[in-house]
Order: C-alpha cells, then sequence, then structure tokens
C-alpha cells in the first residue's frame, strides 16, 4: 500500500528522510478562508533532493511552497507563507482551487 | 523543527497517544502537549494549555490568537490523534475490500471473527485479527467516540451480541449488513433483548450510502462512503 496515501503520516516520513542524513522541510496548512482544497494540519515534507510527500492544496500551490522550502532548508529561518487563490488565479494557472489558505514552512533541524 | 521534537511527536504517534504540537509562528518555538506533561520550547498559560487539550479532545487543530491583542501571541496547535478505528465483524467476502479501503482511508482496521476458517492472514493480509467472540472482542477492544463498527456476518448469534456491546458503547457509527426485512427482524430481536428504541435507531441499516452497490467492493466503498459521511458530513443526509 502506498504509504503517502495514508492520511497524516508525514512527519514520519520527515524523520525517516532527515534520519537518512537530508535537509528536510515542513510545509503545513495553519489556516484557511473559503473553499480551500485541503483543511488545516494537511502537510507537505520536502527534502533537498527534491522529494515530496503529502500536499496542502490540490496541486495549486505546492511548487510554491517547494520552492520557499528549499530557501527554508539553506537559511534555517521559517517562513509563513499566505496564497489568496482567486477564481482569476485558478484560471491562469488552469486550476479550480480556489479559496485562501496560510502555509508555515520549517526546517527539521 | 528541533530533532529532538520531532522525534518525541513520532514516538507519541507511534504509541497512539493523543499529542499536540503547539508552534509560536512569531518565534518558531514548539512544545508538545500530552494529556498529562508539556514538553518543550516554551510553556503555555494554564487557560491556554486548557484550551490545547480541548482542541486535542475536539481533534481540532487551528490558530489561537490572542483576544487582547492583535499582534500578541499567535499559535497554532497541530492536533495529532490515534488513527480512527474501524471494528469489523464477521471475517467474509466484503470484509476482504472493507479491511483495505478503509486502511488506505487511515483507519486502524480489526477483523474479528471466531471462526477460524473466515479471520484467517492469507485472506486479510496484514490486517489485525481476533478470534474472540464479537461481544468479548468488543469488551477488549473498547470502542470510542472515534471508532466505527460494522456487522457483516448475517448470522445473528455473531451479530447480535456484536451489535448489543457496539450501541452500549460511544461508537461513532454502527452499521449491519442486511437487507430491510433481515433489519427488521434483527430490531425485533434486540428489542427483546432489552435494548431502547433509541438505542437500535443508532443502527445503520441497510447498511451504507444508497448507491446501488453490487458487487462485494462496492459494497465495502458504499459502507465508507456512509462512516465518512457520519463523520464529517454535517448537513448531509446519510
Amino acid at each position: 500500500m502506498n504509504d503517502t496515501l495514508m492520511a497524516d503520516n508525514i512527519v514520519e516520513q520527515a524523520a525517516a528522510w532527515r534520519a537518512a542524513g537530508r535537509k528536510v522541510a515542513l510545509a503545513t496548512v495553519v489556516a484557511t478562508w473559503g473553499s480551500s482544497p485541503r483543511p488545516v494540519g494537511s502537510q507537505m515534507a520536502v527534502d533537498n533532493a527534491g522529494s515530496m510527500a503529502g500536499s496542502v492544496s490540490g496541486g495549486c500551490i505546492e511548487g510554491a511552497v517547494a520552492h520557499e522550502a528549499a530557501k527554508t532548508m539553506e537559511d534555517g529561518e521559517p517562513r509563513l507563507l499566505s496564497f489568496g487563490i482567486t477564481n482569476e488565479m485558478a484560471w491562469e494557472v488552469g486550476l479550480a482551487c480556489g479559496g485562501q489558505v496560510q502555509v508555515y514552512v520549517e526546517a527539521v533541524e | 523543527m528541533k530533532r529532538d521534537i520531532l522525534d518525541r511527536l513520532v514516538a507519541a504517534k507511534e504509541a497512539a497517544l493523543p499529542v499536540a504540537l503547539v508552534t509560536d509562528l512569531n518565534s518558531g518555538l514548539q512544545s508538545l502537549v500530552y494529556d498529562d506533561a508539556v514538553h518543550g520550547g516554551f510553556g503555555l498559560e494554564p487557560d491556554l494549555l486548557d484550551e490545547v487539550r480541548r482542541r486535542i479532545r475536539q481533534d481540532r487543530s487551528g490558530l489561537l490568537t490572542d483576544p487582547q491583542d492583535e499582534d500578541g501571541f499567535k499559535l497554532f496547535v497541530h492536533v495529532h490523534n490515534p488513527a480512527m478505528r474501524l471494528l469489523i465483524v464477521g471475517a467474509v467476502h466484503i470484509a476482504q475490500a472493507l479491511a483495505p479501503v478503509a486502511a488506505l482511508t487511515g483507519y486502524d482496521v480489526t477483523v474479528i471473527d471466531p471462526r477460524g476458517a473466515f479471520a484467517t492472514e492469507a485472506r486479510f493480509p496484514g490486517t489485525k485479527l481476533s478470534d474472540l467472540w464479537p461481544d468479548e472482542a468488543l469488551a477488549a477492544l473498547k470502542p470510542d467516540v472515534r471508532t466505527a463498527i460494522v456487522t457483516l456476518t448475517h448470522d445473528p448469534k455473531l451479530d447480535d451480541p456484536a451489535l448489543i456491546a457496539a450501541l452500549r458503547s460511544p461508537a461513532f457509527y454502527v452499521g449491519a449488513l442486511g437487507s430491510k426485512r433481515t433489519h427488521a427482524l434483527r430490531l425485533d430481536r434486540l428489542r427483546d433483548e432489552g435494548l431502547s428504541e433509541a438505542e437500535v435507531k443508532r443502527i445503520r441499516g441497510p447498511v451504507g450510502l444508497s448507491i446501488g452497490a453490487v458487487t462485494p467492493s462496492e459494497i465495502a466503498i458504499a459502507i465508507l462512503a456512509q462512516i465518512t459521511c457520519v463523520r464529517r458530513g454535517e448537513n448531509h443526509p446519510c
């Protein structure tokens, strides 16, 4: 069974990557407004080899979050990101997410 | 996140302990709040600690902000509760589909059947199995508000004791396989056993959302859809 589909096991994935000596950042949805696709507490782990596990939206913002996560892995500074996914923007990127999300990105020491 | 905090969080989840990771979004400091202890980078005032523990009981992650001061503390409470449980009574064909689909959805699944030929590792690879009688199994497993129970045996000798135990537990979902006629007869038997009208009405039967399911896998999907609806679907008919 694909473990990354199982609910809520992203911190285990982050711990496993870190234990393997990789740099790891964790992104967590801390607030949502409107029809955001993933609820508060949804998580995505990213490592410095480009691996990703989990999600913080329906695929709308994962690329941008991974980009910021790379910065956090470099400088160790947490980041609080806000995404207002307007219908107009959603149209531009070809996704119909809608809603607004706030995502907290932190490095695993 | 400090390694120590991450390791403790993973350990708490592994041990099925309810825990909340509290992050101060202004400073990045983090603490873990358990039922009976706090560990980590900052202390919490007693009223905030009470609120965090209330969030754990409600299974509700989210922001806590200072009501007195917009620029004051901003805490994110991330609740990590043990997996919801699904107890399946009857190691039958439908259970062979329901167990993996429920596991994929994040449920901790146990299949209960005292008939040795049914509850075998070969039929249920990787699934927890119990060969106790259903009422004894439920007494041992202690269903709570995060537990769903489904009976699938079609045999009153097995289903009825399970349902009586299930209805006297705080399980959030109790479902029983069987046609409308079977279900009506079942309710009569349970009333004869002394269960109240309110108690027998908790049983979802015939089990599953009405989607025209025919095959064992389709029935499993209909059951899991109904469990999901009861858990999540405020204002949805289930």
